[in-house]
């Protein structure tokens, strides 16, 4: 079991943030995030795009904001479970609540902190009617152990990085790999798309463009897919295994079933006091809460992540006296032992 | 001064027809015409916050409007998505100009 002070669930930058506001008032995070890394939409969609609204940065790309966030927090030495989703959240008869995600991991915190942002990402699935019955069976959505494609038949499908990606890295584990895209063009790096029209002419990739999967078939386990390319009659490949790669989209997911107050995709929240749920204990901030006059923008959760943690601290904490504190005078004390603080004056006397 | 407002029509997810007028001065696009009149659950439409990466604001173009043409990465993002046709746009790729009155659009089901 993981224990911490305020359990966050979402590793963008609003939960980064709240690990340094946390930290200041000396309490303790942990993050859970489905994504394999931190920094959410910033750097799973848009990590090269720039962003002109963060206060005191005219310009910042996305993933250098996460970088910085990361950096920004370190010496409060947050916890990450990552690749992970926040799957179920019960409230133990001490207050506080155990969260458990899709693999098992078990979280236990006073305080729950949902950053979700638009929730968790899931993989896009293509529309083919019985493609469900074959997942694990052959359908694989995210490539997790590519030891288990060697020596074997696989069909890819996509058109990014990640299909070209993985069409390379494959071509030499698998026995045969081919690569599905509806269009003659990638739009992944010039590299990628160049490496395999390389492997492409060398016959270790087999490429069908401009096509799509229109069926699977197979008795328990993918066997075979059909691919049909435009104005033709559609083809059977012989596979072990299908893997669909078009990106992932976020969904709200498991969260919607906390009993949390939802509106319009997201959770509702006090924001006259402390951006609290209808469930005391649980906050929602960021991308991922509503309330009047609500705008989603990363500025807007970090101010929403500093008075949750306000509000944190005092149901930690009852009665305890309290004033905020500016870090240029207090400094900052972080769980790793290191103090950042304001140089001292210097006096010196003129002779 | 000359009224900017154009009228358009959109067909929902459900269906429903709505005639509504589209602001052509306050650099919108289609997408955020679409949210602005919350004709799709926020959360549904405009995902990626529109650059061309996510396709929930996929649109079938139904009138025969000039559009300005589809760039690279539109382009790439449609052969990616699902239920794509032929008219298939990205709304957040359209933005909203005077010569677009009487344009109607069928919002893609959500995928």
């Amino acid at each position: 079991m993981i224990t911490t002070d305020i359990l966050i669930i979402g590793a963008g930058p609003t939960g980064l943030f709240t690990v340094f506001e946390a930290g200041l008032l000396k309490l303790k995070c942990h993050l859970i995030d489905a994504l394999p890394q931190p920094g959410g939409q910033c750097t799973e969609l848009y990590p090269k795009k720039p962003i002109y609204d963060i206060p005191a940065y005219p310009e910042i790309l996305a993933g250098d904001l996460t970088d910085k966030l990361m950096e920004q927090c370190k010496q409060f030495e947050p916890g990450f479970t990552l690749g992970e989703r926040a799957e179920t959240i019960e409230k133990q008869d001490d207050g506080s609540f155990i969260v458990i995600t899709n693999k098992g991991t078990k979280h236990q915190a006073p305080i729950v902190a949902i950053a979700g942002g638009l929730g968790s990402f899931e993989p896009r699935k293509p529309l083919i009617h019985n493609i469900t019955d074959f997942e694990d069976k052959g359908v694989e959505y995210i490539i997790k152990e590519p030891e288990l494609y060697r020596d074997k038949k696989v069909v890819i499908a996509g058109g990014g990085d990640s299909a070209l990606d993985w069409s390379i890295f494959l071509s030499d584990i698998a026995e045969s790999v081919t690569l599905i895209h509806r269009r003659n063009e990638f739009r992944g790096h010039l590299d990628s798309v160049e490496k395999v029209q390389e492997l492409k002419n060398k016959g270790k990739i087999n490429l069908i463009t401009p096509a799509e999967i229109t069926a699977i078939n197979g008795n328990g386990k993918v066997e075979s897919v059909e691919v049909t390319k435009k104005d033709e009659e559609p083809i059977i490949v012989e596979t072990d295994h299908f893997i669909p790669l078009f990106g992932l989209s976020p969904k709200l997911g498991p969260i919607a079933n906390w009993g949390l107050e939802i509106e319009k995709n997201a959770i509702k929240v006090d924001n006259a006091l402390d951006y609290q749920t209808n469930i005391p204990g649980i906050f929602a901030i960021g991308d991922v809460n509503t309330y009047p006059g609500k705008l989603k923008l990363i500025l807007c959760g970090f101010h929403e992540a500093t008075l949750m943690c306000q509000a944190a601290y005092k149901i930690l904490n009852p009665g305890k006296r309290y004033v905020l504190k500016y870090t240029t005078v207090s400094g900052v004390n972080g769980f790793d032992g290191t103090r950042k603080e304001a140089p001292k004056a210097v006096v010196k006397a003129i002779d | 001064m000359e009224n900017p407002d154009i009228n358009i029509t959109i067909i929902d997810r459900d269906r429903v027809k709505h005639q509504i007028e589209a602001p052509t001065d306050m650099a919108m696009n289609l997408m955020e015409v679409v949210r602005s009149y919350e004709l799709a659950p926020e959360g549904t439409i405009g995902i990626c916050g529109g650059m061309a990466m996510c396709a929930s604001c996929q649109c079938y173009v139904l009138s025969e409007t000039e559009l300005p043409e589809m760039q690279d990465d539109e382009e790439a993002m449609l052969s990616e998505a699902f239920n794509v046709k032929d008219n298939s746009r990205l709304g957040c790729q359209i933005q909203m100009t005077p010569e677009m009155e009487g344009l109607e659009i069928e919002l893609a089901p959500e995928s």
